[in-house]
């Protein structure tokens, strides 16, 4: 029962997805529909099991005082910080006790997680932590500036949320991506030694690509640049299409594979142990 | 520039210096930047799903025509009860005892989404790149026009190019034969037409990501540049000392940070001479 239910059911939803594909009936159009909602609502209950997660991962870190442990504290107020702001907004021009509310929730949060931790200190964390819960829910009450909207994306409107987003979110993303420069011409480095044909082809193809976009050649430039720009979009359309096309076809072809083999019941890696 | 908005820049250009701090190593900056996105994009994550997923697609099937305490039993669409409560069996997976229930959510999840993607693949990735190489060639412009007409990449030889690429590359793909004879052969020239395709791929990339840099200096730039009034656009008299302040107290956490590194540098040299 453990492990024979799973295969029937992934078997029984997969091959009656294959078959409706093939039935044009308006009928079978709602089944599709109706069976896309179900995974996108089992996907959301699946995402409430990763911030769990995430929580629990910090939390432990915090409380085995892992190496950097006092950073996990920075992970949870992010994350808690963000999800308020998702979830209220400003009901006029004035912020109120919107911010006095937020610190003293984060530091229920903290206080709660030192309680576990330390249990020396228990009793006077617990205290305070009940101390500005009690803070929090007196604002809740009192304070009509702002409120909850969990019916309604007006939090994703909510002038703190996209500050997040456009001050944090964005500029780390970005760092991040193109810090992998650095890190590509390390490896790039490494990869582009002539060391056979191959090699060659694939230094020369880089090479031929990355000046296009810097076409200072002194006075050569009006004579080179039109060349290297006809060469750089010839080698993007034509050699390169012809790979990315047979790297799509094979990877298209596994993915079709490897569903078979999942709804037949011979791959079963996703049930794990046990 | 007003005040919020140079206050909520100026973190902006910390959190981009911490981030690229870690091309020097691993160190407490960098560390302060990654905990942040963490716990931020998370957060950030689950919102967009409560409010573009969670809500029209679960909240509102019981808000249209239903009381809120019979649930969705009398909705037009009870049957989404089955998935939320299949979702709530996804959490069993923190019991010891029973977290083999969460498969059966799994399967479900699992099972709808091979099903769906053997048609699609095969429609989408296989039989779309297969129609598009196999299409006619050009003949009337085989060798191409213009200046350099031998880069036409819409002549008939360019379009030969592209088959012959393809079918070399799967060649190259297909491991059940040996790769002798004319196979091999073929098989040396799909891996010839891979290289290509992948240098061309990462001087793509690589450029994609100097770009990215280029933006982070240029903002990086304004930022200092409105900072230190240079910009003449606004006036930000106002919050002049407000920089100095942020300015110099990053100077200072750079400059512990470095002592810092140069003192435990030297007292490493030390010991193990």
């Amino acid at each position: 029962m453990k492990r024979q239910i799973p295969v029937i059911l992934v078997g029984m939803f997969g091959l009656f997805m294959i078959f409706q594909y093939f039935v044009p009936h308006e009928s079978s159009e709602w089944v599709y529909e109706f069976l896309l909602d179900w995974t996108i609502i089992i996907g959301i209950f699946a995402m409430a099991l990763g911030l769990w997660s995430l929580y629990r991962v910090s939390v432990e870190k915090i409380k085995t005082r892992k190496p950097a442990w006092g950073y996990n504290y920075l992970t949870l107020c992010g994350l808690f910080t963000m999800m308020f702001f998702g979830f209220t907004t400003q009901n006029g021009e004035a912020w109120g006790w919107f911010f006095p509310f937020l610190v003293s929730a984060n530091l229920v949060l903290v206080l709660m997680i030192q309680a576990s931790v330390n249990k020396g200190g228990r009793g006077l964390f617990l205290g305070l932590a009940g101390v500005f819960l009690v803070a929090c829910v007196v604002i809740i009450v009192f304070d009509n500036t702002w409120g909850f909207h969990f019916e309604t994306a007006q939090g994703l409107q909510s002038t703190m949320f996209r500050a997040f987003f456009d001050h944090i979110l964005i500029p780390i993303f970005a760092t991040m991506f193109s810090l992998l420069a650095f890190f590509i011409a390390s490896a790039a480095y490494r990869a582009f030694r002539a060391r056979n044909v191959m090699a060659t082809l694939l230094l020369l193809a880089a090479l031929i690509v990355m000046l296009r976009f810097h076409p200072f050649y002194g006075p050569l430039t009006p004579y080179i640049a039109p060349f290297m720009s006809k060469t750089s979009n010839w080698l993007m359309n034509v050699p390169n299409l012809a790979a990315q096309r047979a790297i799509i076809i094979g990877v298209g072809l596994g993915i079709v594979a490897t569903a078979l083999k999942v709804i037949l019941g011979i791959e079963r890696g996703y049930m794990g142990k046990g | 520039m007003d005040f919020s908005t140079f206050l909520w820049t100026t973190f902006a250009a910390f959190l981009t210096l911490a981030t690229y701090s870690f091309l020097y190593k691993d160190n407490p900056f960098y560390k302060i930047a990654e905990h942040i996105v963490t716990g931020v994009a998370a957060g950030y994550f689950a919102i967009l799903l409560w409010h573009n997923g969670l809500v029209p697609k679960l909240w509102f099937q019981r808000l249209d025509d239903g009381d809120w305490w019979t649930l969705w039993l009398n909705s037009s669409k009870p049957w989404y009860l089955i998935p939320a409560l299949l979702g709530v069996l996804m959490w069993t997976r923190f019991s010891k005892n029973y977290q083999w229930i969460s498969r059966w959510p799994m399967a479900l999840y699992i099972g709808i989404s091979a099903g769906i993607a053997v048609p699609l693949e095969m429609s989408n990735r296989v039989n779309k790149q297969l129609y598009d190489t196999m299409a006619d060639l050009d003949w009337a412009n085989f060798l191409g026009q213009g200046r350099f007409f031998f880069l036409d990449t819409a002549s008939g030889l360019s379009q030969l190019l592209i088959v012959i690429g393809v079918v070399a590359a799967l060649i190259y793909f297909f491991f059940s034969k040996a790769h002798t004879g004319v196979f091999g052969a073929t098989a040396k020239l799909g891996i010839w037409t891979l290289m290509i395709g992948f240098g061309a791929s990462f001087g793509f990339t690589v450029m994609a990501r100097i770009s990215l840099f280029i933006n982070r200096m240029q903002f990086l730039g304004g930022w200092g540049a409105e900072a230190f009034n240079a910009s003449g656009t606004t006036p930000n008299e106002n919050y002049t000392a407000w920089f100095q302040l942020f300015f110099w107290l990053m100077v200072l956490l750079v400059v512990g940070y470095a002592t810092r590194e140069i003192i435990i540098h030297v007292r490493g040299k030390a010991k193990s001479s």
